[in-house]
Formats: C-alpha cells, structure tokens, sequence
C-alpha cells in the first residue's frame, strides 16, 4: 500500500502550517479523550499552541513561569499522581536546560510525562544560535525509555501528540515555529516506530526525519529529472527507529542520505549510521548541521546558507552519487 | 549498613533517623503491605543520597524483610545507592541528583488540591539543607508559595554540613525561616531529634489550609555517635570518606543502642 501523499505537494501555493499547530489541536484533543492529560507550560503557552488546550480545560492547565527545572520535575510528580502530563517550552530550554531532570525524574522514574520542544531547527531565524535548537535530538535519543518523534508536517503532528499520550511512555516531540509544506494527507498513517516509504525508487535511499521530509521529496523530484530514482523515506520516529523499514529500503538501493533540521553528530543522521554500520554497513552521507551554530537571518536565507533546500540537496547527491557506488551484498 | 556496603553518607541518615521514625510510625498514612494504595500520603525523598535511614524504616514498617538491607548498594539488590521508585515498591520517586523532589511533591500536591480535589492526602518531602543551594528548589519554592499548596509539607534536615565544609561558609542559607516566608510557606522550626516536635509539626502543617508548610528540622549529623557529630567529614560523597570501617562501625553501633535516656524532651520550638 502506498502513503498517500497531499497531490498539491510540489504547488507553489501548497498548504503550509506549523507543526506546532497540528500539536495545539492534537493535545486538545487528546485532552477530550482522556480526563488524565494535564498541560504544563513555562511562559511561552501561545507560542507553543498549548493555549487551545488551557482555554478548553483551565482546571487541567498549569502555568510554570520561566522555570523548565520546575517544569519537568512537577510534571513528573503530577505523572506520579496518576496524570499524562505534556510540559512546553522551546526545544533551546526544554530539553536544554533541564536534561538532567528529565534524566532521573521522568526517564530513570519511569514516568509517563511528554516533553514537547517547539521552535527547534535554524527555522527559528531572526532569533539566532542561542533560541535555534539543534542538540535536542542528541540529548533526547541517548535516554533509555525515551520515545524521540520529529513530526514531518502539522498533520502528523497532530497524529503523533494524540499517539504518545497514549503510549505510557517518556516522550519527546519535536516541533517547529515556521510555517512548512503539508506533504501527508489525514489519512496517511502514522504510528509511533513506524517509517514510510513516501516514494519508491532504486538508486538511492533518502532518509529524512520532520520536516526535512518534504526536503527530499523536493531532491527526488529533481533527481527524477537526471536520471536518478531516488526512494524518499519518512522517519517520524528517531527512536524507537523502524529498523525493518530503513534496513529493507537500504538494501534495495545501496545508497543512504539521511537530512535534518539538527546536529548530524548524535542527531538522526548518526542513529540511521549506527544502525547500518551495524546491520549493513553501506555509503552514508548525512544532511544537517555539520557541526556549527546557526545565527541570525530570515529562515529561508538560513536554509539555503546551511545547504538545507531540497535544490541543493539534489545537487549535493548528484555528485555524491557519482562518485559513490551502491553498496551491493555478496 | 554502610560498612558492609562499604561506600555512602552516614552523618546525614543518623541524624535523620528521629524525623524517619516519626514518619514512618506515625506521621504517614501508608500501608505496608499495600504499597500503591490509592488514599495514602506520599512522601518523597529529595536528598536521595540519604535513603538508607529511608530504607531502614522501611524495613521496619514492613515494606520488606529487615535482612534485605544488607543489600544495600550490592549488585542485584532493590536497595540502590540511591533509590529507584521502579526496583522497590513503597517508594514514590527516583533521586540522588539533588534539588527536585521539592518540585515532584508540589506536582503531586497540586494534583491533589486543584486536579482531582482530594483533600485528605499529604504530600512530605524531605530535603536537605546542602542541596538548598540548587535553583530547582527555588523555582518550587515560588511554584508551591503561588498555588498555596497547602496538602504539602516540607522538611529541611538543618545539620548544617555539606561535602565541602560547613552550609553557611560553602554558601549561606541564612535567614532560612525569612526566605521560606517569603515565599509564602507557613514555617516551623524544631528540634529534629524531639520526636514530639516533629509529630506536632506535621500536624500543625496538615491543619494550615491556606499555605505549604515547612519544617526546619535542626539535626545534629551524625547523630548518636559521638565521634561522628558535627564532623562534615563524616557526610559522604568523596571517595573514601563518610563509611565507617569495621572498628568504628561496631563502636557506632554500641553507642547507637544506647541512646535511651540521652535524647532530652525539651525545645518543642513550638
């Protein structure tokens, strides 16, 4: 079955949403579907959409101020009490600020509690370095018990904010500020551990995870222009990864790419590196940060200066795959 | 305990043991041989590095054999260096880093008080005087003040010791009363070793209704035994430091056991 995908994708006019919106409406709805999901938020409640949320159920809100120390570990003691507790903050200080009581009180206590980290990614723009959030992924995939998704799209962010409070398990989410391509369709399927095959081709796997995704759906259509039958890959789920999905489509191509809005080191790029240098050790190139800080500038600007758009992608993987012959098990 | 484990901290447990047996005998509504009951009180340990006074009185309310705490910090065992609500039914959070168990008992109290409007539960927390130092105190602090988390009652193990040195030369506290009040939280200061105090002054926390509580529980570290109180040195954490060796640990224990008679009833500090 194929992943139904939006037809308007390669339109100039295309939808386009935060994913943080698709979170504001999937913890309101969440929150009608189960009495237990409470709301905690240190002094950003708009801008992490958790504002719909607080309006539909105030008693089931907490305002944290500017303290993400105090805001993981409440909410962990108010998963201790019985509740499926979502914390937000921007990903630069929640996980960044507070990783180690995110560490001993949620992932090592074992508790349930969500942390959602909005405006990660060199997207944030104008804000610069010290707000655009990149090691969150590291920082997060590295905890034992620790469900890490990075939602391709505001509808998938939805999905995937009603799956985690669902799923009983530490969680982190990552989101983003800027509006990007709705590429997924309400009815294309989303499942916590799942990866999909967005579109099939021999040459070479591209491997993306949240919005980086319509990124390479943006190369592989380039890349159909020269030649190059390019499999587009969707990963939501950095961790736990869909090993059968990526080891499956590597195998068929011999060639992987992997791009995201982070760190390459620790980052998703690194944990599809782990896996087949492992399972199927094979020719990797990783998209991403390459070990820098971003800094101020419009988002599309930024994009474009850390050779994020899928135009530059597609040049980048044109050479590369010159040069880079599939990997072939005997 | 300690020395058969070989490592850990011995000044903070001795000097916590009165405040662990007001607890566990009297203060805390708990079922033993029920550990999840759903009307319990909850008591959180926020200086995990302390648990094995918080162990022993476990032990002797029933939540396990007393023979297992010679596991303590030994592979296998349930009895971590520093505990882990997941290995040992009866404990309510995983600790050790310090300065958040003030912040997980406000979570739970808040829950309590203004989720699920359950007003015959208390939320205790321990914490210690050293670990005051850390931000996330502060940030609950604020939190429990604003809410008037009146279902949560606070203990400060005031020894004054921490690794380093003494607390008011490694950094101050004082005024410690000034800076809980105003916060917001109803203060009391005892005896911690008045095991009258401490019961009365949970109680006097459980019948505040319009603020948290807490309770400076001045301690000697170290506790009945004389060449262990009041010396920092005997706080644990460095390597090699705050276990007794054998020699001591029997010499500690004999003087442990009699102790009857030498714990004085006065300063109530009601």
């Amino acid at each position: 079955m194929s992943y139904p995908l939006n037809p308007q994708l390669f339109d100039e006019d295309v939808t386009q949403e935060p994913t943080r919106a698709g979170f504001g409406r999937g913890l309101k709805e969440a929150g009608e579907k189960n009495e237990a999901v409470v709301a905690l938020c240190a002094d950003l409640t708009e801008s992490t959409q958790m504002h719909l949320f607080k309006e539909a159920f105030p008693k089931r809100f907490v305002e944290i101020g500017v303290a993400e120390q105090n805001l993981v570990t409440v909410a962990s003691g108010m998963a201790r009490a019985g509740k499926i507790p979502f914390t937000s903050s921007y990903a630069a200080f929640s996980p960044g600020r507070n990783w180690e009581q995110i560490r001993t009180t949620i992932a090592l206590n074992n508790m349930p509690v969500k942390i959602v980290g909005s405006h990660a990614g060199v997207s944030v723009g104008p804000d610069g370095a010290t707000h655009q959030m990149l090691e969150d992924i590291a920082l997060m995939r590295v905890l034992p018990r620790m469900v890490v998704i990075a939602p391709g799209d505001s509808i998938e962010a939805q999905k995937a904010t009603l799956a985690i409070a669902e799923n009983g398990q530490p969680s982190y989410i990552r989101l983003a500020r800027e509006k990007t391509p709705i590429f997924s369709l309400e009815e294309s399927p989303f499942e916590i551990g799942k990866a999909y095959i967005l579109k099939e081709g021999n040459d070479v796997s591209l491997m993306g995870t949240g919005t980086m995704t319509y990124e390479l759906l943006v190369a592989a259509k380039i890349l159909a222009g020269s030649g190059i039958n390019a499999e587009v890959v969707h990963v939501p789920t950095i961790k736990p990864l869909d090993e059968d999905t990526i080891l499956a489509s590597a195998q068929k191509t011999g060639r992987v790419i992997t791009a995201e809005e982070a760190q390459v080191i620790g980052g998703f790029g690194s944990a599809i590196a782990e896996l087949l240098s492992e399972k199927l050790p094979m020719p990797v190139k990783r998209f991403g940060m390459q070990d820098r800080f971003g800094e101020s500038g419009a988002p599309a600007q930024l994009f474009k200066e850390f050779g994020l758009t899928g135009e530059q992608i597609a040049v980048q993987i044109q050479e590369w795959c010159k040069d880079t012959p599939r990997y072939h098990q005997t | 305990m300690l020395e058969e484990a070989g490592s850990g901290h011995s000044a903070g447990p001795l000097g916590m043991a009165d405040i662990f047996a007001a607890l566990y005998f009297s203060i805390l509504n708990l079922h033993p041989d029920d550990p999840e009951w759903p009307d319990r009180d909850i008591f959180f340990l926020s200086n995990g590095h302390t648990v094995p006074v918080q162990y022993a009185a476990m032990a002797e309310a029933g939540f396990f054999p007393k023979e297992e705490l010679m596991t303590l910090r030994k592979f296998g065992s349930r009895l971590q260096g520093h505990p882990e609500r997941d290995r040992l039914p009866g404990l309510e959070n995983t600790s050790g880093p310090l300065g958040s168990g003030l912040s997980q008992a406000a979570g739970y109290a808040y829950t309590l008080q203004y989720i699920d409007d359950v007003r015959h539960r208390f939320v205790y927390v321990m914490m210690g005087d050293g670990e005051l130092n850390e931000g996330n105190i502060w940030e609950a602090a604020m939190f429990a003040g604003k809410n008037k988390l009146s279902q949560l009652i606070g203990f400060i193990d005031r020894n004054n010791i921490q690794i380093d040195g003494n607390t008011e030369d490694v950094m101050p506290l004082e005024d410690l009363k000034g800076k809980w009040e105003s916060f917001g939280w109803h203060v009391i200061e005892i005896d911690g070793h008045n095991i009258e105090s401490i019961i009365d002054a949970a109680s006097q926390g459980r019948a505040v209704t319009n603020r948290p509580t807490m309770i400076i529980a001045h301690t000697i570290p170290g506790k009945g035994v004389d060449f262990m109180e009041y010396d920092y040195h005997w706080h644990g954490g460095a390597p090699g430091t705050g276990v007794p060796n054998h020699e001591q640990a029997k010499i500690a224990l004999e003087k442990l056991r009699t102790l009857d008679g030498k714990i004085v009833p006065e300063g109530a500090g009601l």
